[in-house]
């Protein structure tokens, strides 16, 4: 049944039951690892030999100091794990779950909570590998890197409604799970991880600063951005938060209407 | 709904489940039109097929029922009268797409023992895991769990992960958890066996002592003696509709097809 105050409940409820969603995220995390002797440790070091490899190769590509470029893509490169991970498992998210959606009438939310839960927890296990980035190069970081503490609750606020929307949508239309997870690969390299963008736009080349301007229009640039500049102390471009705030309250508008309509067709569909 | 698993809120609406006219129509998409493409040339061609129609299962019709606080229902019919989708519907997992439902309380659905369940990790894991979906807390099972394990008799296996249980040895677990808890409205799908005689007959009573915790029991079985001891009124389900409804035995006697 359609209504509004269905949808809002949908979402309430499901926080309630963080106690559920909580414990299962870290189960889903445990789980992977499990009999493995280093165990979520794995993320971790999986995240630094990618970054490392990935700053080591594209600094030399580009003829860039890998002081410089090196913390630019791991940063770069853990905002995108996060990221990607809420849209690619997002779109999966219900289907996923058919068991437990046909089985024990729970909010969807719960589901897509558990989903953001366990990227958070993958967030962190990466932050490990910022740290010790940290102390080989030091970054001249000030109070405003508290900004990336606002700016990863704006991104995981944003991984909910991406997720319960194209979740909703996918189980609706299977075609969109593929066509979402190739977007997903695409929008990795058109997004600055493992390009600097200014390095680009300041290009003494006049075509090359023009087409790297049309980045502008991808909004996963700015969601890296309000996280990425804190952290390597630089200054804020209150461009980028204006940007992500507009889609946060855009896209949330469009999954209250998307749950309002279809949140109870999704135990029909999946 | 107050599907919510916070205990410290005090419901204010007694439980109850009311439904009217409630229907569930299940959409059945086959390979094709489950795409995207298929609707996108539909209304682009603006030549609207009827058979682009979505083929539907009519698997509810017209239901009707009012259970209060203390109702304690059997439910009976044959294989595909939709025992199983009615109690999907009392549960709030399908909304009607037609009329009306409103389930009042906290659900706890027994239909699958194994739902839930993960075979990677370990017995007592399940118990919290299994306990957290059934609207319980952490700390209700923890409290719980030392009784579970008595009543399953798994012993150390209970250390052991899942995957290395026996079918009879999951159904005790199951059991152990679902029979732990307390629900306002429980909803119980038949289909508990794998477990030896002398088990059964210990669960029957924890069965009896849950039925009895319980604010409300709608019970699908195929069995009459255990209906017997658990219901007093009774719901016959047939294609679809309920085709009887009110006192147990009328409805059973009706079932079977002997005089009244």
């Amino acid at each position: 049944m359609r209504s509004w105050r269905r949808a809002v409940d949908d979402l309430g409820d499901g926080w309630r039951q963080r106690q559920l969603w909580g414990h299962l995220g870290w189960q889903d995390i445990r789980q992977r690892y499990r009999r493995s002797v280093l165990g979520p440790v794995w993320i971790t070091i999986s995240m630094a030999v990618t970054a490392v490899a990935l700053g080591i190769l594209y600094s030399g590509l580009f003829d860039i100091e890998l002081s410089r470029f090196l913390p630019h893509v791991l940063v770069g490169f853990i905002v995108w794990a996060f990221i990607s991970g809420c849209i690619a498992e997002g779109s999966e998210v219900f289907i996923a779950n058919e068991g437990l959606i046909k089985h024990l009438p729970s909010p969807l939310s719960v589901h897509v909570y558990r989903l953001v839960w366990r990227q958070s927890l993958f967030f962190a296990h990466n932050m490990l590998v910022y740290l010790v980035m940290l102390l080989v190069y030091p970054q001249p970081l000030k109070w405003t890197a508290v900004y990336a503490i606002a700016a990863f609750a704006v991104l995981a606020v944003n991984g909910v409604w991406v997720a319960l929307t194209v979740g909703i949508v996918t189980t609706r239309f299977r075609d969109i799970l593929p066509i979402t997870q190739s977007v997903v690969q695409l929008m990795f390299f058109l997004t600055p991880i493992v390009w600097v963008y200014d390095e680009l736009v300041n290009s003494p080349n006049p075509e090359i600063a023009e087409r790297a301007r049309l980045a502008e229009f991808n909004p996963f640039l700015h969601y890296v951005e309000i996280i990425r500049r804190p952290l390597l102390g630089q200054d804020q471009v209150w461009r980028h938060w204006v940007v992500v705030l507009v889609i946060t309250v855009v896209g949330w508008a469009l999954t209250m209407l998307v749950l309002r309509r279809y949140r109870s067709r999704v135990s029909y569909w999946v | 709904m107050s599907v919510s698993s916070d205990d410290t809120v005090v419901p204010t609406d007694p439980i109850g489940i009311v439904t009217k006219d409630a229907c569930v129509d299940f959409p059945i998409f086959d390979a094709k039109s489950r795409s995207l493409k298929k609707t996108v040339v539909g209304l682009v061609g603006g030549n609207v097929d009827s058979s682009r129609k979505v083929p539907v299962i009519e698997a509810l019709r017209d239901i009707t029922v009012t259970l209060e606080h203390g109702a304690r229902v059997g439910l009976v019919g044959h294989n595909g009268a939709g025992k199983s989708t009615l109690l999907r519907l009392l549960s709030g997992i399908y909304e009607p797409t037609r009329g009306f439902a409103e389930v009042r309380g906290r659900v706890a659905p027994v239909f699958d023992l194994g739902v839930g369940m993960d075979p990677e990790i370990s017995g007592l894991e399940n118990i919290m895991i299994r306990g957290l979906f059934l609207g319980m807390t952490r700390k209700q099972m923890q409290e719980r769990v030392d009784d579970i394990a008595d009543f399953t008799e798994l012993g150390d296996f209970l250390h052991m992960p899942l995957r290395t249980y026996s079918t009879g040895m999951r159904v005790r677990l199951a059991l152990g958890v679902v029979t732990s808890i307390d629900p306002e409205i429980l909803l119980l799908d038949e289909g508990i066996g794998a477990v030896d005689a002398a088990f059964l007959e210990k669960s029957k009573q924890r069965l009896v002592s849950l039925v009895e915790r319980s604010g409300l029991l709608v019970f699908a079985s195929h069995s009459d003696e255990f209906l017997r001891e658990l219901c007093d009124t009774g719901i016959w389900m047939e294609h679809g509709r309920i085709r009887q409804q009110g006192d147990l035995e009328d409805v059973l006697r009706a079932y079977k097809g002997l005089p009244a």
